[in-house]
């Protein structure tokens, strides 16, 4: 763990986690923290439980045992609903816009909620259209008609309207060209600033390692390796034991 | 060939607009109460067997508030408000525990809600038929016929809820999040959007379509405790004809059956008539189960 994250309280942590679908144990006893505003790489190989991981801190997965706890208080069991409004965003791996709600309404389902008035839903909008300016240029096109890398970008932007403390970003790459790879890797960059933190799940190592502070590589459904991004690259030992790069 | 021509033009015209218009008529009471069906369906993915017993509670609260104000719009009013309450208690009670459980689970929920609502109103008003009358007495000259305004009225008011629905739907806060739910439930409770309390509410706003078209449908034929059971089946009919979960297709599906045994039944009897829906409802399963209004998926 880092000095700066040692210090300052966790916004989110994962404590001895198992998870089940089924009968398949899928989750062996997962503990991570993600300290405020910090970029963290959750990196491994297909299959590991990194999806899940993110699942179970969205809320839905349940674990069968361990404790989810976001700012020091314990969530885990909270419907997916109430962990949104509390501040955490989610960017599945698959996307999963709103594919007949047009652009401008798939932003709506994270700016229509209580405490949102005028003025902060403008600002949001104008924010992540200042971002994403083709989101702005298509906002009454429906979201399933946009290319890969748009939506992308729309689901990103719809979880920022949600004001989010923590963005879990699961393989925000997968299948982009790299002229949006380099932009997505951009986009960690601008919510970091904004002192949101990111927990990411990614296959490209090398995008993982540049963007984070700390990684947790995963391998079987635990935690085999965690340290400062900056101590490893591709090609470190580890990166080669758990990852085959 | 000459036969078939001669056949058609046989038929009056007088008779054919005549049947048009009464067509038109009952296609959007059906189209009323096959939208609550279809909404229900579409979002939550339950098949409500309860659906024709909230079409007729709302025609028995219609007539009790009636009695009671002496008002048809206080009725149809209060009928579509107190079914709504009632259709979200019962959805919360017991719908909302079955959620993500075999649709076998649901499908039985609602039939026997159905029978209970049912025996309840046999209890309560007993076996005879219970009459609204009409806001409207006034009739007019179709032809050889003396044709109620108000069954024309009640098509513009089904058409009104329906359309009004539809907008609210398309631009209203809780209509992006029943359409976000619809497409993706997982990913709408990501967004926040409180998914078991936006199924409790469509299924209000389902319940409050079929006790509105309850009430609307009282004064052309009584009230009674099996009253739901005929617009039930026709509203299934529909739905899978129009597409299930699909509104506009529902809505085309309603005017197209109605219309259908409405010329039917120039040529044989009313209870005969019905037998074209089900060939409809056959034909569609057999060849576009997808339903008649939407493109067949590729």
């Amino acid at each position: 763990m880092s000095a700066a994250a040692a210090t300052i309280a966790p916004l989110v942590t994962v404590d001895a986690v198992h998870t089940y679908y089924g009968k398949s144990h899928i989750l062996h006893g997962v503990s991570i923290d993600i300290g405020p505003g910090e970029v963290v790489g959750l990196l491994g190989r297909n299959g590991v439980g990194k999806s899940t991981t993110l699942k179970t801190i969205m809320g839905l997965v349940q674990p069968s045992e361990g404790t989810v706890r976001l700012n020091g208080e314990a969530i885990t069991g909270l419907p997916p609903h109430k962990l949104a409004r509390r501040g955490i965003g989610y960017v599945p791996e698959d996307r999963r816009i709103f594919r007949f709600l047009t652009v401008m309404e798939n932003l709506r389902t994270g700016l229509d909620r209580s405490g949102v008035d005028d003025a902060k839903r403008q600002m949001l909008l104008d924010k992540v259209f200042q971002f994403f300016p083709v989101l702005a240029e298509r906002r009454t096109q429906p979201g399933g008609t946009l290319s890969g890398g748009e939506q992308q970008m729309l689901a990103i932007a719809r979880a920022m309207m949600l004001e989010p403390k923590i963005v879990l970003l699961d393989e925000p790459t997968e299948g982009l060209m790299p002229r949006m790879v380099s932009q997505i890797r951009n986009i960690i960059e601008v919510l970091h600033k904004e002192g949101v933190a990111i927990l990411l799940v990614e296959q490209n190592v090398p995008l993982t390692l540049e963007a984070s502070q700390r990684v947790y590589i995963m391998e079987k459904g635990s935690v085999r390796h965690q340290c400062a991004a900056s101590e490893i690259d591709i090609h470190h030992p580890i990166v080669k034991q758990y990852l085959g790069v | 060939m000459g036969t078939i021509v001669q056949f058609f033009q046989a038929i009056p015209i007088d008779l054919l607009i005549i049947q048009t218009v009464n067509g038109i008529v009952t296609g959007m009471i059906l189209a009323l109460v096959a939208s609550g069906l279809t909404l229900i369906f579409g979002i939550m993915d339950v098949v409500n067997f309860a659906h024709g017993e909230l079409f007729m509670l709302g025609a028995y609260l219609g007539f009790v508030v009636f009695a009671a104000t002496g008002s048809f719009w206080v009725a149809l009013i209060a009928a579509a408000l107190i079914v709504a309450l009632l259709g979200a208690a019962l959805q919360i009670v017991t719908l909302r525990p079955l959620i993500g459980r075999d649709p076998l689970n649901t499908i039985l929920a609602t039939f026997g809600i159905s029978l209970v609502l049912q025996n309840y109103a046999l209890w309560q008003f007993g076996p005879v038929v219970r009459k609204i009358p009409a806001p409207i007495e006034a009739q007019f000259t179709l032809f050889y016929l003396q044709y109620p305004w108000y069954r024309l009225l009640i098509a513009l008011i089904s058409a009104a809820i329906i359309g009004g629905f539809w907008l609210f739907l398309k631009h209203g806060k809780f209509g992006v999040w029943i359409r976000a739910t619809a497409q993706d439930r997982v990913m709408a409770q990501a967004m926040g959007i409180p998914v078991p309390w936006v199924y409790t509410g469509v299924f209000a706003i389902g319940a409050a379509m079929a006790a509105a078209s309850g009430v609307l449908f009282a004064p052309m034929a009584g009230v009674s405790h099996t009253m739901g059971l005929d617009w039930v089946l026709k509203a299934f009919i529909v739905v899978v004809v129009g597409g299930m979960g699909n509104l506009v297709g529902s809505v085309a599906a309603a005017i197209f059956i109605s219309l259908l045994e409405a010329y039917a039944t120039i040529f044989v009897d009313p209870s005969q008539a019905v037998i074209v829906s089900f060939v409809v409802l056959i034909l569609t399963l057999l060849f576009r189960p997808t339903g008649l209004f939407v493109p067949t998926p590729k």
